[in-house]
């Protein structure tokens, strides 16, 4: 999924492109209560077919979506089969409609919506708070690289992987996460550098 | 102008302090200055001081008159960096948003960011990338955008460190051309002693200390000889 969160951005001319990162991120707040709110499994439902639709209309890449969704996976097979031994089908059938609902359309919102028009967003949106010392450039700035740091981790699992498998270490949780959190934190080390060489941190 | 007055960098260790940089006194105004010497030899240490992403221990350094301590923001608007590997300078999902990242503060109009944005793009040849993930760029072009991010803010002076080390041989030139064109002062680290020879000073770094400080050839003849000795 955060593969498909930071860099699956498909610039395009629809309308959910053109509507600005803050209100079309007041619109998914509403879409994700309403889902909660509007009891039933149909609405549940209408509410899936909407968010496939929007993904539709915004060409979202088949085969990139449902690997972004691959990872909800268990939750899904949990969640309905707690719901059905506690409550029925209808009510699993609301409950994972609505979730997969959810999920489509923030990756609708990610794929609608530039990181800048994002940034743009949040510091207008803290603009008010900086008479108690919020500085909102910061704020968006931080918001952005924690979305940038979830592939470059993942990338950093993925590799860290790889070399214990080379060395036949793959079961030895140790030879796994020992680099793999200190390659992180030198990761983080080295792109506060960066940032600060490029006087973005200042 | 660059000036080290007496400068030292220790660390802090389990087993006493550490010198990065033994006491340097240095004037840099040579238009490309290279810094050469082996891993480890405090080039890198050196080459952070200039834009205060590592501060004296003891001692001052100066960039026009601004101390990179006491006025860190100030120097690093003057002195761009570009970090051997680009990965973790590129910040930004796509070529087009990284490099607007570092035009935010100059333009605040995000059409005008985006249209300026755009043209550094073509100016580096990648203005066919600006939708591209940053992730699926190739080595060569990755070094180039963190290039264009850092030059898009207008620096007066460029530090390099080690921008060509992860690169094959044609990015190098293409990077390496970039740089040598380049108006702005250049300071650079480099393992490539052709390189070093196309500067007008070089400096040789061995052990914390700056072993050799003179003409490129000659520190080049220098730092061969140290190495084979």
């Amino acid at each position: 999924m955060s593969q498909f969160l930071v860099g699956n951005y498909r610039p395009g001319t629809t309308l959910l492109h053109r509507i600005p990162a803050g209100p079309k991120l007041g619109l998914l707040a509403l879409f994700s209560l309403a889902t909660v709110l509007v009891p039933g499994m149909w609405p549940a439902l209408g509410f899936l077919a909407a968010a496939i639709g929007l993904a539709a209309w915004v060409r979202m890449p088949l085969r990139s979506t449902v690997r972004a969704l691959r990872p909800l996976l268990l939750v899904i097979v949990l969640a309905t089969a707690f719901q059905v031994w506690q409550r029925g089908w209808p009510t699993a059938i609301h409950v994972v409609a609505g979730l997969l609902a959810v999920v489509i359309a923030a990756l609708v919102f990610t794929a609608s919506t530039s990181i800048d028009s994002m940034l743009d967003a949040i510091t207008r949106g803290l603009g008010p708070f900086r008479r108690i010392g919020v500085n909102p450039e910061r704020v968006a700035l931080a918001f952005s690289l924690m979305i940038r740091a979830i592939p470059g981790v993942l990338e950093i699992a993925h590799e860290t992987r790889a070399a214990a498998k080379a060395r036949g270490l793959e079961r030895n949780p140790r030879a796994l996460l020992t680099p793999m959190v200190i390659r992180t934190v030198a990761h983080a080390y080295e792109t506060g550098a960066a940032l600060q060489a490029r006087g973005i941190a200042d | 102008m660059i000036r080290l007055d007496e400068v030292t960098v220790r660390v802090a260790t389990p087993g006493g302090d550490l010198v990065l940089l033994h006491p340097t006194t240095l004037s840099l105004t040579e238009q490309r200055v290279a810094l050469i010497g082996s891993n480890g030899s405090g080039k890198s240490t050196l080459a952070r001081l200039l834009n205060g992403l590592v501060e004296p221990s003891d001692g001052r350094v100066t960039v026009n008159d601004l101390d990179t301590t006491r006025d860190g923001a100030a120097v690093r608007r003057q002195v761009g960096f570009v970090f051997t590997d680009p990965g973790a300078q590129l910040v930004m999902p796509t070529c087009l948003e990284d490099i607007a990242l570092s035009l935010r503060r100059s333009i605040k109009d995000k059409k005008e960011r985006l249209a300026k944005a755009r043209e550094i793009l073509a100016e580096f040849d990648l203005a066919d990338k600006a939708d591209t993930s940053v992730h699926a760029l190739s080595g060569g072009q990755k070094q180039l955008l963190a290039l264009a991010g850092v030059l898009s803010t207008n620096p007066a002076i460029l530090v390099a460190d080690e921008p060509t080390t992860l690169l094959d041989l044609r990015n190098t030139r293409v990077i390496a051309d970039r740089l040598f064109a380049l108006s702005q002062q250049l300071i650079l680290v480099t393992h490539d002693l052709d390189l070093a020879l196309r500067c007008d000073r070089a400096l040789v770094i061995d052990e914390a200390r700056v072993a050799f400080d003179g003409a490129p050839a000659d520190a080049v003849a220098f730092y061969r000889q140290q190495v084979t000795r």
